[in-house]
Order: C-alpha cells, then sequence, then structure tokens
C-alpha cells in the first residue's frame, strides 16, 4: 500500500451516495445545444435552420483549442437557433441550436477501431478534438488540448475521486464500464507516452474499487484515497497521490502530471474504439426534492424537465435546483435548462437541506476558515478585503489562487457568504486587470504615435536644412560664377 | 418549473456563533461552581448584576445603532464577556464596580469600536484595567476563602514580601498559602483548567493559544527559579496563582482579538504568558493577565500580517 500524503484543510462531508443501477434516459422532443462554451469561447453553427440531423452529426465547429465541437445526440430536424436560458450562473439566454428530435435516433455510421497503438498520438489527439471530448468532471477543459503538452508526462491520474457529497455517477459508471474505462486510461497514457498511470477512487466506494480491481492490467495502479473534500480538486489529488504540492500560480502539466476524469477516459474509449463522438453522459439526479432519486445516462442536450419527469417528479417541499454538486454547483432559475457536458449533477434541494443564510453575523476572526482552506488561503482575512473593495490587497492575499470549493462557507460560525464575495472580488479584478491592459495598450500606442510624430518632424527639419544648404550652396556658386565672370 | 437562485455552496453551515459562545458559557460552569464554594452568595450577586448590565448595555448599544437587536443579544457575546469580568472583580466590591465596570466593557470597548467582531481588544479586559487604575483599593481586597476577612491575594502577598527581602521559604509559610499557590485559589485553578480542557475537547478553542501562554510563562519561571528559588516563585506557583489558566483559556483565546493563523497564535500565546511573567516579576501589578493580554491584543493584527502562509 502506497503511503498517502495530506493537503491543507478540506472537510469530511456526510455522503448521501446512491446505489442504483444506471438507467437509460428516453428520447426527449427537443435537444438544446448552448453555443457558448466556456468562458467566451463561442462554437460556431455547420447546420441551416430545417436540416436534417443524425446522432452523432457535428453541428457546430470551433476554432479556438479552448472549446470543442458539438455533435447531435439524436436524429431530427434544427428546428431554431435562438436564445434560449443556458446553465450558467447568469441564468441569462444566449444562442442555442434547437433539434426538434423525430424518433427514429438514426446514427451516423461510425468507424470502430481496435490498435490504437497503430495510429500516432497527434491522429488520436485530432480525433478526441473531433469527438467533442472534454473534461467530464464539471470543468469542461477540452481534453485534446489538455493532452497536447510540450512538458514531460511522467504520471496520468484517472480521478474517480468524487468528492462532492451527492455526485455518484463516476461510481455507477465505473461498476457498469471499468474494463472500457481502463482501456481509455490506456490510450490516454499512450497518447502522453506518461510512464505511470494511476487510478484513484475514494475509500467510500469500495464495490467501484473490487470492480476496477478485477479490471486492472499491469500497468496500472489503483489508489483509494480518503474521502476529504476537495480531494478530487486537481491539484489536491495530486498532493495526496504523490506528495507532490503544485504551486497556485502552476499548471500540474508543468510538473510531469495529467489528471483526467473516469467520464472522459469513458469518452476517450469510445471515441477511438468505437468511433463514437461523446453525445452522452452519466448524470446523477439527486436531492429530496425528488422523488426517485437515481444515475441516469442521458443524451447531452435534454432538457432537466424531461429527467425530472422520467425520476418520479419533484415533490412538494423542493425549494431549489442546483447543477453540479452542493458545494460548488449553480442555482438554476428553471427547468426548461437543457444538461451540457458539465453536468454531472442535478439535485432538486429541499430547505432542511439548503445553506441558512438569513442569519449573517459579523466575522468573529475565528479563523476556522482558514484551517478547512485547502489552497491555504486567509478567508477572513480576503473577507475584509473583499468587502472594502481593496484589490490589490485581495491579489496579494492569492485570492486568485481560491477554488471556490465552498469549506470556509460551511465552517463559518457567522455564516458569511465568503464564496460569493470572493467571485465578486475575483470578476471585479479580472475586469481591473484587463481595463490597466488595455490602458497600457493605448498609452504605448500614444507613445509609439509620439515618438513616430517627433521622427518625422525631425526628418521634415533635416530635409528642410539640407535643401537650404543646397540653395545656399547653389546661390553661393553662382555668385562665384558670376565673380569669376 | 421556476426557482430562486442564490450562490454556491448549498449546504447548511456547520457551526454558529451562539454555539461558539454558549459552550464558553458551559466551560466556565466548574469556575463559577468553585468561586460560589468558596466566597458564597456575593458571587451571585456580582454575576447577576454584571450580566443584566451587559444585556441591557448591549440592547441600548444596539437600538442606538440600529442593528437587530434580538440577533445580537441571543449571540451570547455580552454575557461571555460580563461573566468574564464578574468573576476577574473582587466578590466584595461594591454594587457600582461591576456596574461601572461592565458599562465600560460593553459600551466603550465593545461598541464604540463597532460591536462583535470589530473590536481590537477584548472588552472584558478593557473593563477590568479601567476597574483597577480607577478604584484600586476596591480592586485588590479580596475575600478570604471560606471566610469575610478581606486581605490581598497570595500573588500580592508575595510580592510586597519579597520588596522587603524575606525569601519564598518564609513567605511561604503565611496561612494564605495552600499546597502550592493561594489557599483555596488553588482549586479555582483546576476549575478553569477543566473548563479549558473541554474546549479544547469539544474544538472550540485549538490548542496552540493557551499551551504557548502556559509554556511563555512556564520556561521564564522555571528558569529563574532554577537560579534562585529564595527570590523566585516556582513556576507551579505561577500556574496555580491568580487567574493563568483562566487567562490562558478563556480571555487569550478570544478569537476576535486574538491572532488567527496557527503560527500567529504560538507567538501570540507566547507573548501574553512572558508579559505575564514579566509583569508579576517586575511590574507594578501582582497579577498580569489583563495587561498582558491587552498589549498582545495591539500586536495581533502585525503578528498575523507577518505570519501569514505564503501560497
Amino acid at each position: 500500500m502506497t503511503k498517502l500524503a495530506h493537503f491543507h484543510g478540506g472537510l469530511k462531508l456526510t455522503a448521501h451516495t446512491l446505489s442504483v443501477p444506471i438507467i437509460d434516459s428516453s428520447l426527449p422532443e427537443e435537444l438544446i445545444y448552448p453555443l457558448l462554451q466556456r468562458a467566451n469561447h463561442y462554437a460556431t453553427p455547420i447546420i441551416k435552420l430545417g436540416e436534417r440531423v443524425l446522432k452523432g452529426q457535428m453541428i457546430a465547429t470551433v476554432n479556438t483549442p479552448f472549446a470543442a465541437p458539438i455533435h447531435s445526440a439524436s436524429s431530427g430536424i434544427v428546428k431554431a437557433i435562438e436564445p434560449r436560458i443556458i446553465a450558467h450562473p447568469s441564468n441569462l439566454a444566449d444562442d442555442c441550436i434547437v433539434i426538434e428530435t423525430d424518433g427514429l435516433d438514426a446514427a451516423l455510421a461510425s468507424r470502430s477501431c481496435f490498435d490504437y497503438q497503430q495510429k500516432s498520438p497527434e491522429e488520436l489527439r485530432a480525433k478526441i478534438h473531433h469527438a467533442g471530448i472534454v473534461g467530464l468532471g464539471g470543468a469542461t477543459f477540452p481534453t485534446a488540448t489538455k493532452l497536447t503538452t510540450e512538458q514531460d508526462i511522467h504520471t496520468l491520474i484517472i480521478n474517480g475521486a468524487e468528492c462532492e457529497p451527492y455526485i455518484s455517477c463516476d461510481a455507477s459508471l465505473i461498476l457498469q464500464k471499468a474494463k472500457e474505462i481502463i482501456l481509455g486510461a490506456l490510450i490516454l497514457q499512450y497518447i502522453l507516452q506518461a510512464k505511470h498511470c494511476i487510478i484513484a477512487v475514494e475509500e467510500n466506494m469500495p464495490q467501484a474499487a473490487q470492480v476496477l480491481k478485477n479490471a486492472i492490467t499491469h500497468s496500472i495502479q489503483l489508489i483509494s484515497v480518503p474521502a476529504i473534500y476537495p480531494t478530487g480538486g486537481e491539484k489536491q489529488l495530486i498532493q495526496v497521490l504523490t506528495g507532490t504540492k503544485i504551486p497556485a500560480k502552476a499548471l500540474p502539466a508543468e510538473h510531469g502530471f495529467i489528471c483526467q476524469n473516469v467520464g472522459t477516459a469513458y469518452a476517450v474509449y469510445q471515441a477511438i474504439i468505437q468511433g463514437l463522438p461523446l453525445t452522452e453522459r452519466i448524470i446523477t439526479l439527486t436531492g429530496k426534492g425528488i422523488n426517485q432519486p437515481q444515475n441516469i445516462r442521458t443524451r447531452i442536450g435534454t432538457p432537466i424537465k424531461h429527467l425530472i419527469a422520467q425520476s418520479g417528479g419533484y415533490n412538494k417541499k423542493v425549494q431549489r435546483l442546483i447543477m453540479g454538486g452542493s458545494m460548488m454547483g449553480i442555482a438554476l432559475s428553471s427547468d426548461e435548462i437543457a444538461v451540457t457536458k458539465a453536468s454531472n449533477c442535478l439535485l432538486a434541494l429541499t430547505s432542511g437541506e439548503l445553506e441558512n443564510k438569513s442569519s449573517e453575523m459579523p466575522c468573529i476572526r475565528c479563523g476556522d476558515c482558514a484551517t478547512v482552506c485547502p489552497a491555504e488561503l486567509l478567508p477572513q482575512q480576503l473577507y475584509w478585503y473583499a468587502r472594502s473593495g481593496q484589490l490589490e490587497q485581495c491579489q496579494d492575499y492569492q485570492l486568485l489562487s481560491c477554488i471556490e470549493c465552498g469549506c470556509c462557507d460551511v465552517v463559518c460560525p457567522s455564516h458569511i457568504p465568503l464564496v460569493q464575495q470572493f467571485r465578486a472580488a475575483k470578476g471585479a479584478i479580472i475586469i481591473k486587470e484587463k481595463q490597466t491592459a488595455q490602458a497600457n495598450l493605448a498609452k504605448i500606442r500614444f507613445q509609439n504615435q509620439q515618438q513616430r510624430r517627433a521622427k518625422e518632424e525631425q526628418e521634415q527639419l533635416a530635409k528642410a536644412e539640407k535643401r537650404k544648404a543646397t540653395i545656399e550652396k547653389m546661390k553661393a556658386a553662382s555668385l562665384a560664377k558670376k565673380k569669376s565672370l | 418549473m421556476q426557482f430562486p437562485t442564490t450562490s454556491s455552496p448549498f449546504t447548511p453551515a456547520s457551526n454558529t456563533v451562539n454555539r461558539v459562545m454558549l459552550q464558553v458559557l458551559i466551560a466556565l460552569l466548574p469556575a463559577i461552581g468553585t468561586m460560589f464554594w468558596l466566597f458564597g452568595n456575593v458571587l451571585l450577586i456580582q454575576l447577576l448584576l454584571a450580566c443584566s448590565t451587559a444585556l441591557l448595555a448591549e440592547s441600548c448599544m444596539l437600538w442606538l445603532r440600529k442593528k437587530p437587536i434580538k440577533m445580537h443579544l441571543l449571540d451570547l457575546s455580552a454575557l461571555v464577556s460580563a461573566i468574564l469580568l464578574a468573576l476577574a472583580i473582587p466578590t466584595i466590591a461594591p454594587w457600582w464596580i461591576s456596574v461601572s465596570g461592565t458599562l465600560f466593557a460593553i459600551i466603550i470597548a465593545k461598541h464604540l469600536y463597532g460591536g462583535l467582531g470589530y473590536n481590537p481588544f477584548n472588552p472584558a479586559m478593557i473593563g477590568y484595567v479601567f476597574l483597577l487604575i480607577s478604584f484600586p483599593q476596591q480592586m485588590t481586597s479580596w475575600q478570604q476563602p471560606f471566610d469575610v476577612i478581606s486581605s490581598a491575594t497570595v500573588l500580592d502577598h508575595t510580592k510586597t514580601q519579597l520588596g522587603l527581602d524575606f525569601s519564598m521559604g518564609k513567605i511561604t509559610t503565611s496561612p494564605l498559602f495552600g499546597y502550592i499557590a493561594g489557599k483555596g485559589w488553588e482549586y479555582l485553578s483546576l476549575a478553569y483548567l477543566l473548563g479549558g480542557l473541554w474546549l479544547l475537547q469539544r474544538k472550540v478553542i485549538s490548542w496552540h493559544i493557551p499551551v504557548a501562554v502556559l509554556l511563555g510563562l512556564t520556561i521564564p519561571a522555571l528558569t529563574a527559579y532554577l537560579i534562585d528559588s529564595s527570590r523566585f516563585n516556582s513556576p507551579l506557583f505561577h500556574l496555580f496563582s491568580g487567574a493563568t489558566f483562566c487567562g490562558a483559556f478563556f480571555i487569550s483565546t478570544d478569537p476576535v482579538t486574538a491572532a488567527s493563523s496557527n503560527k500567529g497564535r504560538l507567538i501570540f500565546g507566547g507573548l501574553i504568558g512572558s508579559l505575564i511573567y514579566i509583569i508579576r516579576t517586575w511590574g507594578g501589578y501582582p497579577d498580569a493577565i489583563a495587561f498582558a493580554v491587552l498589549l498582545a491584543n495591539l500586536a495581533a493584527p502585525s503578528i498575523d500580517y507577518y505570519t501569514r502562509p505564503k501560497t
């Protein structure tokens, strides 16, 4: 047994795991695909209104490495490209491709490939990009881009350590598709040419660990990590598994590590071996506000209300609809919103499970927040600075390293919405930095222009002087001529 | 279906200010019980005076400052300050001592600085120092345990006698002494220690400050004692005299006025401990908890600044 390290802080949270088999979602009438992929990166539709699309057909492409193409999850007609409310903290409407399904579920022909080792890593990466695969742990960073690194990667970590209390989609995927996940991990390892590959699961999912143990091959190591939130965070997991602490500003790849979620490994398997693009994922539907909590394999783009109806509907006490876990998810304003590649969990919470933010008290500087902060920040100090708008101090105290895990909020005896404050301050810092960059650019432009003008002026002056000198010379010459005559 | 939206996390908080303060009050029960046993009913009168004054002053100030009165009365912070102050005042002091001390603590030391969470100094200790400086006579004559005669405390007595060049061996034969420190007072120290250990076990406070305070006091005391035991008190005497345990576990651990990182807490506690020793040995006052804590309060923001973790 490998000796595990600990990261700073963290919380032991009560798990609400499900132990029901995965069910398949039925076909919804509409599939909705927001064009907004990640912060400010949009996909471009490549289909026309009224066009018929097949399951697995690419419907939008991207021209940036920070987003991935979108594929239709069923066959049907492109009904509209119009603004719909999307799964975003703002709860605002943005352009979406809407497909009206025809019930046939006719798929595009796929090409399987069994000997991935015959292909070059570049080819496989291109395939992964074209399959629209992104990190399925929730961050949705394009997998092909993450795999394109100039650093020497020595360890690939397959992250199965779901640490958010309610989420169990990864565990259920492992139970069903352990072999496929392992194969996906081997493909990723081959692409990265990584020496080691570790699959990490949490100690509180022994069944999943057992299944993986039976399916595992020679070169992969299986490690169970303690169920302390947020162990599933990339940097936290690396620290627990290897003892290497990745500095706040560095990327894991700079230290030779790459983490991929188990769901991503499975999607890679599907893309490379089966030739299928990413059109489905497993979602945990749970919370006391829903009648039949379950893990459900669903087409990406399915409206949430369709999934809720398939899970016995809400009960009367439902108060909030959350996409993602209870610690880091976003509250949705409506269940008309469609699930995205990022949706690992949908929570219908009742008031008993919710926060009690109404009774906010002054900070008593107990420091409990600093004790649990996995980023080793001082939330109590950041809170003072954020609240009084001292953005420079916030940056000095490393606000931008905050991973918004919510541990500080949970332990705060004064019930201060710390993460909310930090998000706002972070946004303000980013805007300010953009403005400073723009101002600097304008300043440099202005200075360059000034210099150019000064130079031009000097040149003109020099020219004028030269001309004057020539004229004088000519005058003198003609005078001399006259005299000599 | 439509839903309201809020910011994550969506998890009930695991603690409340009220719960923290309530546990501090519970941890004070052994000490209150012991003092009642030592001094009798007068203690209850002092407690009642201080608590009612504190609640009244707190309500008035909250009303003036347009803050939610019920919520802040229920946070129990005013009661904690009042009880800590009442326990520090001689039980036979006149009624206006505890009333004016509490008023000063709540109005000036707490609310004029912005109320709960904003006060740089420990309110109970400000109240105590205000009384000690203004009314030294009433504040230094303690009832003898199990008796109605008033006298100086052992700390006071030892200080005077040492000043008269008596040796420690001779001083400790005084009837004021019990096993290692003041007769009866030793039990009170044990009661504070017991309450403090319970707070540690409940994780209401972390070990850093109390341990650092006790070490900060013990190390210089032990060194001096080993050098010349006839002129310096034993470390045990220091630990069990005056309000050492009360200061270490209850006063210096007030989160609002203490340093907040673990490293900072060790420095903060060590500073208090060594200041206690310095003031007791060479200063003008027999016990030194209040001054030591207030001086360290002053240093807390700087300690926090220089001990912040590097990320």
